[in-house]
């Protein structure tokens, strides 16, 4: 379980000081598959990036089982990391190495070396997101919606508990976009790992999460079910997001 | 036609090939020195920079303003500055040897910036997807960075080999031997311009099949367009 606690993000700048995150406080449930959405320059990137500590939080804590994360360096926070994997927009794959070297990197940053059972972990990965003959293809000739599902073999490498999806579909087409949230809530109902989707789409959480976050100027306006939510949009944010609002007005 | 090529050759034929043996040796050498040098002080750049992996801002700044300064010299006046300390560590200020240490601290600062150059091209994204793989910072920057730019530092070697043979013209000027002393002696001073204009046809080729290989190698360890 993962429990932000009146985290606040502050990004200092020549123009003055900008207010990413301010005081959010979220919790998400073992094996749930939350949406947190919001509009572009919300936060949500900020809030996702937090989580795994890309960012460092300017107060406030992350709490993961009980334990307090967000002060950890070094060792303990690179074996943290393991435990939650993340894919990004633009897939964030290494061009320079093949698809199967791609999906070995975790492997590698975790013990140095690749062992030969690593090498057929990582074929069973791609096996299961249909890439397992295209493992030593370069990332280059895969399309969109193919180097995605590396990422997400790259992701599933160290079994982790929690997998950080900051808008991987957004650079997608619709038919890929299918693919890629099918596989993640297959993956969640098979291994029963927690998916964390920040997206600026409403069809993607209507798709596949259970409860949402509604982000707006880096505070949260709005969270419940995603069922509550849709049939009852209470925030101004969440009402634009579902397109219940006079476009023109 | 022939003949008088033919009796050009067995005249300075001899001269053109010791001066292509040295301006080579001047080359790699030091452009092998500054590379460990600058390899280094290139990847600290980057990963101190504000906002980069291990920001450090005044180690970096420190380390620019080094960079920099040594990077304004006009080279033919760093050579003479540092003849004092040439001759300390190389026991002579002149000759191939002498030309060393200025080449390196020269070329190394150049490399440097190069080098951080070709690191800062490697998209940001595939950066935090191996930090958040939880890989050390070593780790990113052997098994992710480095491997990720190397076609655009194969590119940079032609450019810093391409200049470091520029400067080693002008080290030939004060004694150091190489194609470039040739060609200012010969054609310059004595007038004989048929052996300066031979001494830059060999320069000329030399620079072709420097830019030609590392072209080559460039496309051949570059795997991030689909052609590849």
């Amino acid at each position: 379980m993962i429990e932000i606690k009146h985290l606040t993000k502050t990004f200092e700048s020549a123009g003055g000081t900008a207010h990413a995150l301010n005081d959010v406080s979220l919790s998400i449930a073992d094996g749930d598959i939350m949406g947190i959405i919001g509009m572009s320059g919300a936060g949500k990137s900020t809030l996702v990036r937090c989580i795994n500590l890309l960012e460092s939080p300017t107060s406030g804590s992350i709490v993961v089982d009980g334990q307090d994360v967000t002060g950890l360096s070094g060792a303990a926070l690179r074996a943290y990391r393991r435990r939650v994997a993340m894919i990004f927009q633009n897939f964030g794959l290494l061009a320079q190495k093949t698809v199967i070297a791609n999906v070995c990197f975790p492997y590698k940053a975790a013990t140095g070396k690749v062992t030969s059972e690593n090498r057929e972990r990582a074929l069973e990965l791609l096996d299961m997101v249909g890439l397992k003959d295209k493992a030593q293809s370069y990332p280059s000739q895969l399309s969109g919606g193919q180097q995605q599902r590396v990422a997400i073999a790259r992701a599933l490498a160290c079994d982790p508990e929690y997998i950080l999806c900051d808008e991987a579909t957004s650079a997608l087409d619709p038919a890929s976009t299918n693919t890629i949230l099918k596989l993640l809530r297959d993956i969640n109902r098979k291994t029963g790992v927690t998916v964390i989707v920040i997206t600026h789409s409403m069809g993607v959480v209507e798709k596949i999460c259970t409860n949402v976050a509604v982000l707006e100027h880096g505070q949260v306006v709005e969270q419940g079910s995603v069922a509550d939510v849709f049939a009852a949009p209470q925030s101004h944010a969440a009402q634009v997001l579902l397109e219940r609002v006079d476009w023109d007005a | 036609m022939l003949d008088t090529v033919s009796a050009f050759l067995t005249e300075y034929g001899g001269l053109l090939l010791e001066g292509t043996g040295s301006t080579i040796i001047m080359v790699l050498i030091p452009t092998a020195i500054s590379y460990i040098i600058g390899l280094a002080l290139g990847v600290v750049l980057y990963l101190t920079a504000p906002g980069s992996l291990r920001p450090i801002p005044a180690l970096n700044a420190v380390l620019g303003w080094v960079v920099n300064i040594l990077r304004s010299f006009p080279f033919i006046v760093l050579m003479v500055f540092i003849i004092p300390f040439t001759r300390l560590i190389m026991g002579t200020g002149s000759g191939i040897l002498g030309t060393i240490p200025p080449l390196v601290l020269s070329a190394s600062p150049f490399i440097a910036r190069m080098i951080e150059q070709s690191l800062a091209e490697v998209p940001r994204e595939s950066v935090e997807a191996v930090e958040a793989c939880g890989a050390s910072t070593p780790r990113i920057v052997f098994s992710a960075l480095l491997p990720e730019a190397l076609p655009s530092i194969v590119r940079g070697v032609a450019v810093v080999l391409i200049s470091v043979l520029g400067y080693t013209a002008i080290a030939g000027a004060v004694g150091a031997g190489g194609l470039g002393d040739i060609a200012i002696r010969y054609g310059y001073y004595r007038y004989q311009s048929d052996v300066m204009l031979a001494a830059v046809i060999i320069l000329v080729v030399i620079v072709q099949v420097i830019q030609s290989l590392c072209d080559f190698l460039a496309r051949k360890s570059d795997h991030r367009s689909a052609r590849s």
